[in-house]
């Protein structure tokens, strides 16, 4: 009964169905953010918040198995590099750090607003990423006794 | 009911609420009773016309909730040597200090904008040219991501920095703790 | 100018905690607390009467909006925050387990 890790049957059951609707949410948030109330901030925690769910619901290593931590690292480092890098696309273009080089579309569409989308995809990817791990570090020690487990 | 007595009461209600967070003795009630002051403060947002920053406030006190709860919950501290009970004499001070303070700030309230009355000089600009200048519509996005980007770049970096401090810290305890073990 | 005041209560009472408590996890609630009154402060100037919210929609005629500049201001304020909360509970948990107390008189006290 060690391996009985995390939360009871029915929270697991619950959590396997509806931790996808909330990633779903959260992608909606964050590509309707030009659109709608929202954005990538909101996006993002909503993400993370469904990483949370699972690892409240299931505990620490189905975590591990599920997810590559060190990937996750690398996603966040990429999400803020890539802001940077289009901002530097924008001098190039326009001659402006972090103008908008790409066409504005049509107002209220989906694909329009240039860059505004793009950088709500990356602001939102490292949000989200960003917060798991704080909360996935911090839950490493017991502090209760002193120490690391 | 005119919007200022919903917010008078949704105000009162905070106060109350960050009162009681602090003189709390169960930490808890304490974590608990913060988390209802920022979900008023999401109502307030809604009040005001901010539907942007309600989510985002909503999302972020119930991830500050979950962050404070994983990280003071299982202690047992506040039971064998309780740090809540306070110096009489120096509350007392501390209280009739801030009562002078707000005595005293209550004529720079006066020489501020009415509530519902905003100067507006740089927002009526964006209020009429934005959505043609970015083809954005939701104009707090507008200005976030394209007229004021630079802003957004200092907090993703502040944001980045933050968190890489957490983590820094976190690590830190692993290796030290680590070599003071092999010390003793 | 009644709103204005009981917003400066707030930041009255998260500067009170900040100054007189001695448990650590009170005066990070504090440090919340303040923040959540200095947010709001900026959101009620920004709000004008029988203005709507700062998003333009397909159907809609255009009516007076509120001012869209102090909400993107306090949307980074807001993030910034969480990070902030995040990295003090980090350093509190640090302390906690080198001094094995919340208490900062006797965290002062402790050498080392």
């Amino acid at each position: 009964m060690k391996s009985q890790e995390g939360m009871t049957i029915i929270v697991k059951t619950v959590t396997r169905i509806s931790v996808w609707l909330i990633f779903v949410y959260g992608i909606y948030i964050i590509f309707h953010g030009h659109l709608t109330p929202g954005g990538g901030f909101g996006g993002g925690v909503i993400i993370a918040l469904g990483f949370l769910n699972v690892f409240l619901a299931y505990g620490k290593e189905y975590i591990k198995k599920w997810l590559n931590i060190g990937l996750l690292h690398d996603l966040e480092a990429t999400s803020a590099i890539l802001f940077v890098g289009i901002g530097i696309i924008g001098i190039a273009m326009t001659g402006g750090f972090l103008a908008n080089f790409l066409s504005k579309g049509t107002l209220f569409r989906l694909f329009s607003a240039g860059t505004i989308p793009l950088l709500n995809i990356l602001i939102g990817a490292k949000v989200g990423v960003a917060l798991f791990l704080v909360v996935w570090s911090l839950s490493l020690f017991h502090i209760d006794e002193g120490g690391e487990q | 009911m005119p919007i200022e007595t919903w917010l008078i009461f949704i105000l009162g209600f905070m106060i109350v609420g960050s009162i009681m967070a602090l003189e709390i003795k169960d930490l808890l009630s304490s974590i608990i009773a913060i988390g209802i002051v920022g979900l008023a403060l999401s109502v307030a947002f809604l009040f005001l016309q901010a539907p942007d920053l309600a989510i985002v406030q909503f999302l972020f006190e119930i991830f500050a909730i979950i962050i404070l709860i994983l990280a003071f919950l299982k202690k047992e501290y506040h039971k064998k040597d309780d740090p809540s009970n306070t110096n009489k004499i120096l509350t007392l001070v501390t209280v009739i200090t801030l009562g002078a303070i707000l005595f005293f700030s209550i004529d720079v309230f006066k020489a501020l904008p009415a509530f519902g009355e905003p100067y507006m000089n740089t927002a009526k600009y964006y209020l009429e040219n934005g959505a043609t200048e970015t083809g954005s519509a939701n104009l707090v996005s507008a200005i976030i991501l394209d007229y004021r980007a630079y802003d957004t770049l200092g907090e993703v970096t502040v944001l980045f920095t933050a968190i890489l401090g957490a983590l820094t810290i976190i690590r830190i305890k692993k290796k030290s703790s680590g070599t003071e073990e092999d010390v003793v | 100018m009644i709103l204005y005041i009981l917003c400066f209560i707030l930041l009255l009472v998260g500067l009170y905690g900040v100054l007189t408590k001695k448990d650590l996890i009170k005066i990070i609630l504090s440090l919340s607390i303040m923040g959540y009154a200095a947010n709001l402060f900026l959101i009620l100037f920004a709000y004008k009467n029988d203005a709507i919210f700062p998003i333009l929609s397909e159907s809609a005629v255009q009516e007076a909006m509120v001012d869209p500049l102090p909400q993107a201001l306090v949307l980074t304020s807001i993030v910034i925050e969480l990070g902030i909360t995040a990295m003090l509970v980090a350093l509190a948990v640090r302390l906690y387990q080198k001094y094995k107390t919340f208490d900062i008189t006797k965290i002062r006290s402790l050498s080392g």
